[in-house]
């Protein structure tokens, strides 16, 4: 049997209440995972945890097999985080951001330039490669991020609504290059407000309510749960109607 | 009381109560315990401040003021030592009218009157200046009509106008910045001249008195003979601010006139040209700062390597956060000119060059080390990346030191030329001041933009005052240590005890 991607088991999570309830999720290697939930389900702390920008109050994760708690930097070298604001120094350039990107995941200083320049080019930015991000719209920023995303090459991208604010054409050049990903192994886990867009491009989706993972499964699978051939729109809203706040 | 909507009064009101509560905000943090304390905290140091104004006026009073010569001399330096200063808060706060985005759009695209708006923006400009002076002179002046009369409170019709007076400078300034240099470099050169003008006189003072009189002191300069007889006649009309704060009805009307009517024409004049000045510069953030395209190539380095490197990079290209930052830097350039003029029998100098250089260490670690360690632009990039937190705390910390020290070595080896002895014990406590405010921003640290650097004082007082009292007292440490005495034991023990207290009240890190 394959290692998954993402195994999260008996996950908890609390702030000023609990946000994350005992929480079990399963990603393969290499599929498009979705994760949809109403504002404040928990998506993002469920991401946030797994990338290492949040520690869990109990619960195991595993990335590739490799435990994020006893081996974080081992875990970090294979994962990228792209979340929807995106993490760019305005005072630097596109080029020089993916060279401090590479230096910090220690990618060989010829492959990350080689690298950086395929990706610049891959994502329409190369003509932008030395102006400093501060000028970009947010569009153009979100692909700076994204293109420092790969530049290591991760085995598992983490996405947080990375097409918030994007413009049709940017969300179009983005989603292109995360189902190439798709298709050369990588796995991605992302949370969209944008239904269609998680029903166009996930494999599978998860669907979280009140910290709990409430459903999941292919579209198909969604559709057989509720009982009707439907929009995943109102497979959610159905789903996430049913679903009782947590005590 | 109802105003008529969009009219000045209105649009007065509404700035007011924005502002009032943003304050109010700033203080309390948003409790209404901690706004109590404030207030015992406030009332507690204006006790203390005029306590103090009273040791430097009663003497002056027991000898009896005149309105002779020495006095208009001392009175008018003084003068333009505050005037140097409100003209430089004058000048920043006029650049965030024009550059501050916040409800500009909003109010920009309504049908309201955009010379209303900057009417009482303006106007709000001068106030803020105005506020800040009396806080800094009414001691002096309440002590003044205490001891002497109350004809000295004439002083703060003086203050009024000349914040007036600095608010018409400051947008006339701003005005031909943006006609001369465009709205993209408006804004870098006005706060560049307003930290020069804020910093730039009371140096000049201060190099001139240690060029002439081998002092420290701005005053000696100011009640020198020489200044005296080299200004001009007591009937002169640059004595006119000096009359009137000392209550003389008619240069008090003149002064008032000047100052009141300098604001109104410059508002007059210029009211026009707000709206087009200010959406020209709304529009800066579409313009591309293209960099020549690089032909070095990608390096490969340590982790920290790079992480020093970016935080290198990112200072070096922010011309205000480094104006900002390393204005402390021409606070050091009198010590360097007394150490200069003293070069071969600069004994006594060390005393008080050594505290000052090290009192700068503490503040440019303290900014520094804000920027470096809270000011994160892509804070969860750092944290995602496999590089552990301690890694990249000490390749930010390593950032911060290697400037102090290269900003530091020339003066020490300065001082090393006279005494080797001087230049140790001068190291020692400019590294324990520069550490000691470090520490206490790691202990402090929060997330936070760059951007946020002129609020870092607000979001952690208990950081700020623990911070300056850590540099003052390794300042003092240095400069008894420079003379020889024991007694250098105690600052350094209370600077230790400050940086335990401070670790003890810190956030508990997560």
């Amino acid at each position: 049997m394959t290692v998954p991607a993402l195994a999260i088991s008996n996950l908890a999570k609390s702030f000023d209440r609990p946000v994350i309830n005992n929480l079990g999720l399963t990603v393969r290697a290499g599929e498009f995972y979705a994760l949809l939930g109403p504002n404040g389900a928990g998506k993002t702390t469920i991401l946030r945890m797994v990338a290492g920008l949040l520690q869990p109050d109990a619960g195991d994760i595993a990335i590739f097999g490799i435990d994020v708690r006893s081996h974080p930097l081992a875990a970090k070298q294979i994962v990228a985080w792209v979340s929807d604001e995106p993490m760019v120094y305005d005072r630097l350039t596109p080029l020089e951001y993916l060279e401090f990107v590479a230096g910090l995941w220690q990618i060989d200083a010829h492959t990350a330039e080689a690298k950086s320049h395929e990706l610049l080019d891959w994502l329409g930015l190369a003509p932008h490669a030395n102006d400093l991000c501060g000028s970009f719209s947010k569009g153009t920023l979100q692909k700076v991020a994204l293109a420092g995303a790969l530049v290591h090459d991760p085995r598992l991208i983490i996405l947080d609504e990375p097409l918030t604010g994007l413009d049709a054409g940017s969300a179009r050049q983005v989603k292109d290059v995360l189902l190439q990903k798709v298709r050369q192994g990588v796995t991605v886990i992302m949370t969209t407000h944008i239904l269609e867009v998680a029903e166009r491009m996930a494999e599978r989706i998860g669907v979280i309510a009140h910290g709990r993972l409430i459903a999941e499964g292919t579209l198909a699978e969604l559709r057989a749960r509720v009982g009707r051939e439907t929009s995943l729109e109102e497979i959610f809203l159905d789903l996430v109607a049913a679903e009782p706040a947590a005590a | 009381m109802s105003t008529a909507p969009a009219s000045i009064a209105w649009f007065a009101r509404h700035e007011l109560n924005l502002a009032w509560r943003e304050w109010l905000a700033m203080m309390s943090g948003g409790r209404r315990t901690r706004g109590m304390v404030l207030l015992a905290v406030l009332a507690v140091v204006a006790a203390l401040l005029h306590l103090l104004a009273y040791g430097l006026v009663a003497p002056w009073v027991a000898d009896g003021i005149t309105p002779d010569k020495p006095t208009l001399v001392l009175l008018t330096g003084g003068g333009l030592l505050f005037w140097s200063v409100m003209l430089s808060q004058a000048l920043e706060s006029v650049t965030r009218v024009y550059y501050a985005r916040s409800d500009l759009d909003l109010i920009l695209s309504s049908p309201a009157s955009s010379r209303r708006l900057f009417a009482v923006r303006t106007g709000a400009v001068a106030l803020s200046t105005v506020l800040l002076s009396c806080l800094l002179a009414s001691p002096l002046i309440n002590m003044l009509a205490l001891l002497d009369g109350p004809h000295w409170l004439a002083a703060y019709g003086v203050l009024t106008s000349v914040g007036a007076l600095s608010a018409a400078i400051a947008v006339a300034i701003t005005i031909v910045l943006f006609r001369l240099v465009g709205p993209k470099r408006t804004r870098l050169i006005a706060q560049i001249v307003a930290a020069i003008v804020g910093a730039g006189f009371v140096i000049g003072i201060q190099a001139a008195a240690i060029l002439y009189y081998g002092s420290y002191s701005r005053f000696t300069l100011l009640q020198s003979a020489e200044i005296v007889a080299a200004t001009p006649d007591q009937q002169s009309l640059l004595w006119l601010p000096a009359r009137a704060a000392m209550g003389a009805p008619l240069a008090l009307l003149a002064v008032t006139i000047i100052g009141f009517g300098a604001l109104l024409l410059t508002v007059a004049v210029t009211a026009s040209s707000y709206g087009r000045h200010a959406i020209s510069a709304t529009g800066l953030s579409h313009v591309r700062t293209q960099r020549r395209p690089s032909s070095r190539r990608f390096r490969s380095a340590s982790q920290r390597h790079v992480l020093r490197l970016k935080e290198w990079r990112l200072l070096q290209r922010d011309p205000w956060l480094l104006s900002q930052t390393l204005m402390q830097i021409l606070y050091l350039l009198p010590p360097a000119l007394m150490l200069w003029i003293n070069y071969g029998n600069s004994a006594g100098a060390f005393v008080v060059v050594v505290p000052v250089l090290v009192m700068a260490s503490g503040q440019l670690a303290g900014g520094l080390a804000w920027l470096a360690i809270s000011g994160e632009d892509a804070h969860d990039l750092v944290v995602t990346a496999p590089v552990s937190p301690r890694s990249v705390l000490i390749a930010k910390i390593e950032a911060v030191l290697v400037i102090i020290a290269a900003v530091l070595a020339p003066l020490l080896v300065l001082i090393a030329l006279s005494s080797v002895q001087m230049a140790a014990i001068t190291a020692i406590c400019a590294a324990l001041s520069a550490g000691s405010a470090t520490a206490i921003q790691l202990w402090f640290r929060v997330v936070a933009r760059r951007s946020m650097f002129r609020r870092r004082q607000v979001a952690s007082r208990a950081a700020t005052l623990s911070e300056a009292f850590a540099s003052i007292m390794w300042a003092g440490t240095g400069a008894l240590w420079a003379a020889g005495s024991w007694l250098a034991l105690a600052p350094a023990l209370a600077a230790v005890l400050v940086l335990l207290l401070a670790r003890l009240i810190s956030p508990r890190r997560r």
